[in-house]
């Protein structure tokens, strides 16, 4: 779609990054490892893994080529070989783009699945346009009536089209056609009226409606609709033939210029409702969610840059939208990084393919880096003549195409946090072998500390001058670093009125100390020290902290330099630091604790290249006894990870058992309860029971002992219920004995009813 | 004179009690007996329980109510089983027993879970 017809470009230059990382590159070999992977063809054709189709396509069958068996894999992709038509269209736009040869391996079925579907007459119109899109990139061969016949299946749509979706469709697939196929004749006969209900669908903020049907509007449908209308007004151009008469041809031309013109206004409205960072990056985003799903600011800004791109191709005039957000529209979508869809990759990458054709965009790298002395590799070595910092600008394209000749030059330093700045005009010289500007020396004045750096971008060849406009002057935050000097570090003990010193210790900054001091409430503590830069200027740190720990964990930090209520500061030179401790104005903030404090002392800057954290030793000291109303020190904090150690052992306290009888007591009573039973049996004896009624003959005596023997059974059964079974199986046991001894029983009882009546009747 | 005729009153009572007494059937004498024996055993556990406590109750009382309940099914069998009896004339004794024979064995279940 997109065409060099002698657009004017316009350039803008964009300075980004900051000394430590490039935040944001153009296109890099990352992108182009990213689509190879995110675009991986299964068995022929590019199927993606993402779930958000099946909304939108619910034919669309998603699965994992390692897991899906392959042959069932290949009877889809051959029943369904059409429906991968989109996705190979975005894999191979992407790697056209980013310049990947990797066509060979699915061409042939690609190619197959194009002519199958402009063959069948069952295509849907979205299949159409998806095939003749593919086929844009591959060049298929293909048959001539199946290519009449779908430009005769397009033009119908067109003419039946009612929706946005539709128009777009069958514009785009005759303007593919038009491009592919010379021969064939696609020129639209009513491009007024086409064109005035694609319009008809198009609201006052510049959004477009998908169908009259709908009324939310979105920047994506703007998008899809610039493209349609750009299509109609590149398939009207007529056939240039003698018999035209000049008045017709006039009118065309100025119809075909009005048109073009309210483009350019609705492109201007839709510009009008941009989105925008505070960075300066500007993106399009939907306020609804449409019928197409919720689409993301990626794919809306791609399908806005899209129809700009189409229009700007099908128009000679220029667009002057404004620059600043072409830049924006570009910072976003580098911003992206490497994306991690191959949909989001597609996007970003054809995108960013428009945006260049529409505008080149240059895009500048800066980073700043240090050379190391040739002789000692691993050493910075940190000379006077500061030929050691080196600023490395590197200028191109948004796909990392290299820019123009060009010059970059520093304009001015302006020193961080104050309104001073420098008037520098110096030329950074280009290194054809990297390809970068250098800045190989630095003004004589910079010193250790912050500076914001202000570039601006000369172009040698004085036509560029005239096509291109440089942005303006770009300003990058720099930090020079450098190892500062302490000097003069000591730590003395006053004593108390009279000032003089008692005990003085020198202090070595940075190194090793082990200073013991004593001191006690009427005494005064003084740390002082000197930090100066490498150039000998005086040098104030960020932070400078004294810290008293005492051997409890309680700890006091003070500020060193900073006057309050209870320190003085003395100013011997501007570059020096002082702290003094009066111990009697502090002995309540140390919570009349005595004993020994260890000193640690902590001085650091963001541009300081040694900042340290030391030890210094200690000092005990020897504070008057709290009175009762004094503050007690705060609990120290306990380990937080004590919390999951083990916990205090648990005593458990048991309920005292209850007292039971002793033992030969209990036996006792166990014989007692059986003598009642002897008793019985001896007060059976003597009163004469016998077992005469006892049924003598063969049947009735074996139930009368089954009788005998299931009662005993049952008495069994309880003894062994109470010494292991439960219930249910008891229960169980039971019935069944108890349907037996029923049985039994009944047998039994009844026989000797029947022998008492019959001695009574006898 | 008071007190002698009392005792001689009581032992002319004893007496024709006894007399009464033999005259009833074996079968009658030997359900008395197993009452006798029952309720025996029933007074022993009471009067160990008064030693020792009643700590597991739930033992002591199933204990005593299997005597208890034993002794009372016993009862009925003997009053069923009467022949003087006339409301029990028509009830065969051996159906009587059958009776005796099965509420013992449920008596019995019920105390062994009871026992614990």
């Amino acid at each position: 779609m997109a065409r060099d017809l002698g657009i004017l470009v316009i350039v803008v230059l964009v300075l980004a990054a900051t000394c430590q990382s490039a935040v944001v590159s153009p296109v890099s070999e990352s992108h182009r490892s990213a689509a190879l992977e995110l675009f991986s063809p299964a068995h022929g054709s590019y199927g993606r893994l993402n779930i958000n189709t099946l909304e939108t396509h619910p034919l669309r069958i998603v699965f994992d080529s390692q897991i899906v068996d392959l042959v069932f894999q290949y009877k889809i992709s051959l029943a369904l070989g059409h429906v991968y038509l989109e996705e190979t269209y975005e894999a191979l736009k992407t790697f056209k783009v980013l310049g990947i040869e990797k066509k060979h391996a699915i061409r042939t079925s690609s190619c197959a699945s194009v002519a199958d579907t402009l063959k069948s007459t069952s295509s849907a119109l979205k299949d159409f346009f998806d095939a003749l899109r593919v086929n844009s990139i591959l060049k298929c061969e293909l048959n001539s009536e199946a290519v009449r016949g779908t430009q005769s299946r397009l033009k119908d749509s067109l003419n039946g089209a009612s929706s946005l979706i539709d128009f777009y469709y069958s514009i785009g697939g005759l303007v593919l056609l038009k491009e592919q196929m010379s021969e064939v004749d696609v020129n639209l006969g009513d491009a007024d009226r086409i064109f005035r209900s694609i319009k008809a669908l198009g609201q006052s903020d510049g959004r477009w409606r998908l169908s009259s049907n709908n009324p939310e509007s979105s920047n994506n449908a703007a998008g899809i609709a610039l493209e349609a209308l750009a299509g109609v007004i590149s398939l009207a151009t007529p056939q240039i033939d003698n018999s035209w008469v000049s008045f017709d041809f006039c009118s065309f031309v100025l119809a075909n210029s009005m048109k073009i013109t309210t483009l350019k206004n609705d492109i201007l409205k839709l510009f009008d409702g941009i989105e925008r960072y505070d960075d300066g990056t500007y993106y399009f985003d939907e306020k609804h969610v449409g019928a197409r799903g919720h689409q993301s600011p990626l794919s809306s800004s791609a399908s806005v840059v899209r129809g700009i791109a189409a229009v700007a191709a099908a128009t000679s005039e220029t667009l002057n939208l404004p620059g600043e957000k072409i830049m924006g529209l570009a910072k976003f979508f580098l911003g992206v990084g490497v994306p991690g869809s191959a949909q989001d990759l597609y996007h970003q990458i054809d995108a960013l393919s428009y945006l260049e054709n529409i505008r080149h965009v240059l895009w500048k790298l800066t980073s700043f880096r240090t050379l190391y002395n040739k002789a000692h590799p691993d050493l910075k070595i940190y000379s006077s003549d500061h030929d050691f910092v080196a600023a490395l600008v590197r200028v191109s394209t948004l796909l990392g195409s290299p820019a123009p000749t060009l010059s970059v030059r520093l304009m001015q330093i302006f020193v961080s946090g104050s309104k001073d700045a420098s008037v520098i005009d110096q030329e950074l010289k280009f290194d054809a072998v990297s390809g970068m500007h250098v800045l190989e020396t630095l003004p004589k004045n910079i010193d250790v500390g912050s500076y914001i750096f202000s570039f601006e971008v000369i172009f040698h060849n004085p036509e560029h001058k005239k096509t291109y406009v440089s942005g303006g002057r770009t300003r990058v935050l720099v930090h020079i670093t450098g190892v500062i000097k302490i000097d003069n570090a000591e730590i003395v003990i006053l004593d108390g009125d009279r000032g003089s010193v008692e005990n003085q210790k020198k202090l070595k900054l940075p190194g090793d100390n082990a200073v013991a001091l004593s001191a006690n409430h009427l005494q005064k503590l003084r740390l002082s020290f000197d930090m100066s830069t490498p150039f000998g200027n005086a040098f104030k740190p960020h932070q400078a902290f004294l810290k008293l720990r005492h051997e409890s964990g309680v700890d006091h930090i003070f500020l060193v330099g900073n006057s309050g209520k209870k320190f003085e500061i003395i100013l011997v030179k501007a570059s020096s630091l002082v702290l003094l401790l009066d111990f009697l104005g502090l002995v309540e903030k140390f919570f009349y604790l005595p004993g020994r404090y260890n000193i640690q002392l902590t001085v650091g800057d963001a541009d300081m290249e040694n900042s340290f954290l030391q030890p210094l030793g200690f000092v005990e000291l020897d504070l008057p006894d709290a009175p009762e109303k004094a503050t007690r020190p705060p609990p120290q904090a306990v380990d937080p990870y004590s919390r999951y150690g083990p916990k205090a052992e648990i005593t458990h306290i048991f309920r005292a058992p209850e007292k039971r009888p002793a033992k030969e007591l209990s036996l006792t009573f166990l014989g007692l309860v059986l003598v009642p039973f002897f008793g019985f049996l001896a007060g059976l004896v003597q009163l004469g029971a016998n077992l005469k009624n006892f049924p003598k003959s063969t049947v009735p005596s074996t139930f009368a002992i089954l009788f005998h023997l299931g009662i005993a059974a049952v008495l069994a059964l309880y003894t062994l219920f109470w010494l292991k079974l439960d219930l249910f199986t008891t229960l169980k046991a039971l019935g069944f004995l108890g349907m037996f001894l029923m049985f039994v029983g009944h047998k039994t009882l009844s026989h000797l009813a029947s022998t008492s009546s019959k001695l009574k009747s006898v | 004179m008071g007190r002698s005729a009392t005792t001689k009153d009581a032992h002319a009572l004893f007496h024709s009690l006894r007399s009464a007494y033999a005259a009833t059937p074996n079968n009658l004498k030997i359900i008395d007996l197993y009452i006798l024996f029952a309720v025996a055993t029933a007074v022993i556990q009471v009067a160990y329980m008064a030693i020792v406590g009643s700590f597991p109750f739930n033992s002591f009382l199933s204990g005593v109510l299997s005597c208890v309940g034993t002794a009372v099914l016993a009862v009925s069998l003997r009053i069923q089983v009467n022949k003087d009896n006339k409301e029990f004339k028509d009830l065969p004794p051996e159906r009587a027993f059958a009776d005796f024979v099965l509420c013992n064995l449920v008596l019995h279940l019920v105390i062994i879970n009871f026992l614990g």
